[in-house]
């Protein structure tokens, strides 16, 4: 935190350079009071905090301002907010300029460069969707460095060809000086692009690709502008062919170089995070500080900072968030939402003012219109043929409707402004007609273009005439088919199978993690593992809890060894299983519980309930589509908690599901009716044998020393739970607490603990057909007990296999449900 | 994507497949990549298994059930023309004249009724051809989250049946269900634009 408030302080600062003084009228009160003599309990020093106040008061302003623009629902919903910025900044800056006649404050590309910009880009490389961005990132690609180059080459030309034309009357430029022009206001920007994007929804990959672009053309932009700013320096007439080469060269060095410094910081930044274990409090800081040197890093050998730090947001954000604790991530969530926010909040509201200036401000109606049409039209030209190439390897083709999006959506924004006014005045002779003219088209993209896209994009989309409210078989099914969409999206594959992602994944998992994450990050880190891990220690806790209850751990071992040693498998019979599995816990949860609890709300139930209520019910807790949360980036907006509970509770669901159906599959139970019965029975199996006196688990069973050398974290007693606990420190508790209280009222559910069954022989044939993200982290050894009861017949035993709820997690448990692969997957597993 | 690599030719059967689900080549072909790349161990056809290894239906609500109906009949295997015809189900409606369409010919797959037909099977398990009461509650209980009580939901499945239900059996036969989604615009909502 101490780092991070260093560096407000040092953006204050900035801030203050860029702002003169107002505080001359001030002052006088406090002199007048300093001139009596002696000690003054009580002083006025305005000057002495004049420059972080006033600095303060902009950002209140601005802060206020947002508050203001979001009482009414409606402006918002019609205008973009950097619109009304922008229109609230010419609005201060008048009343400035009024009252002082000085254009006291403007947007320095300082303050912009070093301050405003960082914040915003980090954000959007750390919250970017990765899978999307690197899916897509031969269009971005495209886009950003061809797309960029022809925007800035066809407008530049354009207007110097008008120019001989004699359109513009006389004005004291050359080529090189349109080019330079046209270089900088080629790049579409990246702040006002997102700031319209993110109100208008369009697709996930519309939007990735227009947003990717906006961030990776900074590297073309910057190349192109010192390219021919450095030509202009020169002289057009001694510019040579090997500058020219110099120039292609110095393009792959500034991209690539800018983003090796990002890869570099970002490894650094990962690695750093892996030991803060005891200085939690500073964690988030390390982020900040690291990213932000990256990007100094990248400006100090003059390559491109904002690929920089966008990259090293990429890359570090899978570790970061693995490594730093459940606080310090929220902290770093919302921190980085701050900045971004605030500083896109500041961007826009400092364009406004800065226009508020007559010194800046040089009218030539032909170059102003031109260039509006010009980047226009050559954006659209660009998209077209570049759409058209692209059509032809992509396997999602873009649409009509996506190019004109796409080519609507090239705004323009501070990035142009803050380079043109970086311009030197003695060697661009017409600077202040460049900054007017890219002032004209920042605003006039952002306002205009801004206000219209999203009428736009609705009417070029199929209309939805209705208004009315939709009936509640609608929203219902409606819902339904976004669910059976997304799955057909996944089964289909959309976004298919990549070799190289594969070959990423895989280097990422046997060398990258192991270095920068973490061991316990390691293990958790698939999420659905998460899920599953979390599904075992519920299991693990309920036993706990069941065997504290009844003073003993003795009921683990599973009825009666005596009557396994004659059954026949071949015929379903449930007795092995209902000892074995936590059916039990399932049942209890799903079917018994429930029923028995609404058969009895039933009768006391109001049966009135309204519409509206239902209505209601059913918008707020209907489950979202996959697609509608994940993929998405939004600089204002922080969701992923909710979306990472939604998918917990399904896929407990899921598992839950999967395991009875698989039962009943295999041996024919039918689910609902009996198990209750069974359940009953089983219950009573398990008091008989809670009297057999064997509290403790054996321990040198050969399994074991397999486990241990197979892993380095095993569950091999009931004591290890806490263990568990401890590892995690931040989720587990909470976690814990909530689900010993469940189980608590939820009578002995989960006495068939799944985590303690055996699964060791299984082990080299699924680590050979588990997918990679569902590698087993820790195992568990099971009781000498229990793997007496295990049949002793290959078969029976893949049989047995899926009931162990093990954290192989699914596939483990698919893998026995196909019986042609029983052959060849079986292990010798007769030895026991 | 590595179409021209990789020849159409290897799809079994293409040119039926391609008549009855009206796919293009390029779109089988890709999709064939994909039933191969699921495929593990090549069996030459998919299992339950198989699906299930796809991580994100885990999280999907309806994943299973949506699995579950690419083994029609009680299959434990589907192979590929049965999975491209599954798929064919979210082609995009073409935007030809409907009415040029050759009325011998049986209804394309991804007509309307025939997206709809596949959501409604989806609600009716027991292939009654009735979505009951205890079916839509079934569902709702899958796509609501845990914070809405049983009581709700049993209420929310009884408004729901009744609201299409118009013959009054208590169920929801196939035509009430494709009745009460008139006004919805079923041809685009059940449509993938990836699968043309």
């Amino acid at each position: 935190m101490a780092l991070l408030a260093g560096r407000l302080c040092a953006v204050l600062g900035a801030l203050a350079l860029a702002l003169p003084r107002t505080g001359a009228v001030d002052e006088q009160p406090g002199d007048a009071h300093g001139a009596s003599q002696g000690f003054q309990i009580v002083t006025f020093k305005w000057h002495h905090v004049q420059d972080p106040y006033i600095i303060a008061l902009w950002i209140l302003v601005a802060s206020l301002a947002k508050i203001v623009f979001h009482l009414s629902h409606k402006v918002t919903s019609v205008v973009p907010e950097s619109a009304l910025l922008i229109v609230l900044g010419l609005v201060l800056g008048g009343i400035v300029w009024a009252a002082d006649h000085i254009a006291s404050f403007t947007l320095t590309p300082t303050l912009f460069f070093f301050y405003l910009l960082p914040p915003i880009v980090l954000d959007a490389g750390y919250f970017m969707p990765n899978r999307l961005f690197f899916g897509n990132l031969g269009t971005i690609l495209l886009y950003a460095v061809i797309g960029t180059v022809w925007n800035a080459a066809t407008t530049g030309l354009s207007l110097y060809g008008v120019f001989c034309s004699g359109l513009m009357g006389d004005l004291k430029t050359g080529l090189l000086d349109f080019l330079l022009f046209g270089s900088l206001i080629a790049a579409v920007d990246p702040v006002a692009v997102l700031a319209v994007f993110e109100e208008v929804h369009v697709n996930e990959v519309l939007f990735i690709i227009v947003f990717g672009e906006s961030l990776l053309n900074d590297a073309v932009t910057v190349v192109l502008y010192n390219v021919f700013e450095s030509f202009v320096m020169i002289g057009g007439d001694k510019v040579t062919g090997v500058d020219c080469v110099k120039g292609i060269v110095s393009f792959f060095v500034v991209s690539l170089g800018g983003t090796l410094v990002g890869v570099v910081f970002a490894f650094l930044l990962s690695l750093v995070t892996r030991f803060t274990k005891h200085v939690r409090i500073i964690e988030p800081g390390f982020v900040f500080v690291i990213s932000y040197l990256s990007y100094l890093t990248s400006e100090m050998l003059s390559l491109s900072a904002i690929l920089a730090i966008t990259f090293c947001g990429i890359c570090c954000q899978k570790y970061v968030k693995a490594n730093i604790s459940e606080q310090s991530a929220t902290t770093v969530r919302y921190t980085m939402k701050m900045l971004a926010s605030g500083a896109e909040t500041i961007i826009f509201m400092f364009l406004g003012i800065s226009a508020v200036d007559p010194l800046i401000w040089t009218w030539n109606t032909a170059f102003v219109l031109l260039t509006l049409v010009f980047i226009s039209v050559y954006r659209a030209i660009g998209v077209v043929l570049q759409t058209w190439i692209l059509n032809r390897y992509r396997m999602v083709q873009l649409e009509t409707i996506d190019q004109v999006v796409m080519s609507y959506g090239g705004l323009r924004g501070a990035v142009a402004y803050a380079l043109v006014v970086l311009l030197d005045e003695t060697k661009v002779k017409e600077k202040n007609l460049f900054v007017s003219t890219t002032l004209i088209v920042v605003f006039f993209t952002v306002i205009f273009q801004g206000l219209t896209i999203k009428p736009l994009v609705q009417w070029l989309k199929v209309k939805r005439s209705e208004e009315r409210e939709p009936k509640l078989n609608e929203k219902l099914h409606g819902r339904a088919f976004d669910h059976i969409l997304s799955a057909i999206e996944d089964i289909s594959g959309q976004i298919g199978h990549n070799y190289l992602r594969d070959k990423w994944s895989n280097f990422d998992r046997k060398v990258l993690s192991k270095v920068l994450m973490r061991r316990s990050a390691q293990k958790s880190r698939d999420r659905i593992l998460n899920v599953f891990h979390e599904l075992n220690l519920k299991d693990a806790i309920s036993y706990v809890t069941e065997g504290e209850r009844r003073g003993s751990l003795a009921f683990i071992r599973s009825p009666s060894t005596d009557n396994m040693v004659n059954v026949d498998f071949s015929t379903p019979r449930p007795s092995t299983v209902e000892a074995s599995v936590s059916y039990l816990l399932r049942e209890n949860v799903s079917a018994v519980c429930l029923d028995m609890q609404s058969l009895e709300q039933r009768r006391r139930s109001i049966r009135d309930t309204e519409d509206m209520v239902t209505h209601h019910t059913l918008q707020q807790y209907l489950y979202k589509p996959r697609q509608e949360y994940k993929h998405l980036y939004s600089r204002h907006k922080l969701t992923p908690s909710e979306a990472d509970k939604q998918d917990k509770e399904i896929f407990h669901r899921t598992m839950r599901k999967r395991l009875e159906s698989f039962k009943s599959a295999k041996l024919g139970i039918n689910q609902n009716k009996k198990a209750a019965k069974l359940y009953k029975r089983e219950r009573a199996q398990k008091r008989r044998n809670s009297s057999i006196p064997n509290g403790k688990l054996l321990m040198e069973s050969p399994a074991h020393n397999f486990t241990i050398k197979e892993k380095d974290l095993e569950l091999s007693d009931t004591e290890e739970v806490p263990d568990y606990e401890a590892e995690e420190t931040s989720g587990g508790i909470e976690f814990l607490a909530n689900v010993t209280k469940d189980t608590a009222s939820d009578s002995p559910a989960g006495i068939d603990n799944p985590v303690f069954f055996p699964d060791e022989d299984l082990y080299p044939s699924i680590i050979a057909r588990v997918p990679p993200w569902l590698c087993p982290g820790e195992t568990v050894v099971p009781s000498q007990r229990a793997r007496v009861q295990i049949p002793q017949s290959p078969s029976n035993f893949r049989r047995l296999a899926p009931f162990r709820l093990s954290n192989k997690s699914v596939d483990s448990i698919l893998l026995v449900d196909s019986p042609e692969e029983r052959l060849h997957t079986l292990p010798e597993s007769t030895h026991m | 994507m590595g179409s021209c690599s990789s020849h159409a030719a290897v799809i079994p059967d293409l040119d039926n497949i391609r008549r009855e689900t009206g796919f293009s080549q390029a779109s089988l072909l890709r999709l064939y990549h994909r039933f191969r790349a699921l495929d593990r161990n090549n069996k030459g056809y998919l299992s339950h298994t198989d699906f299930q290894q796809i991580g994100a239906l885990a999280v999907n609500p309806l994943g299973d059930r949506i699995v579950d109906s690419f083994f029609p009949d009680g299959n434990h295997q589907v192979d590929f023309s049965g999975f491209v015809r599954v798929l064919a189900h979210f082609r995009p409606v073409d935007e030809e004249d409907p009415g040029m369409r050759d009325p011998k010919q049986p209804e394309p797959l991804n007509s309307r009724m025939n997206k709809l037909r596949f959501a409604f099977q989806l609600y009716d398990l027991d292939r009654d051809g009735k979505i009951s009461r205890h079916e839509m509650l079934q569902v709702l209980r899958l796509m609501v989250g845990v914070q809405v009580t049983e009581e709700q939901l049993e209420s929310i499945a009884d408004r729901t049946v009744q609201e299409a239900d118009e013959d009054g059996d208590g169920a929801v036969s196939f035509l009430e269900f494709a009745k009460s989604l008139e006004k919805m615009n079923v041809e685009q909502k059940m449509s993938i634009r990836v699968l043309k």
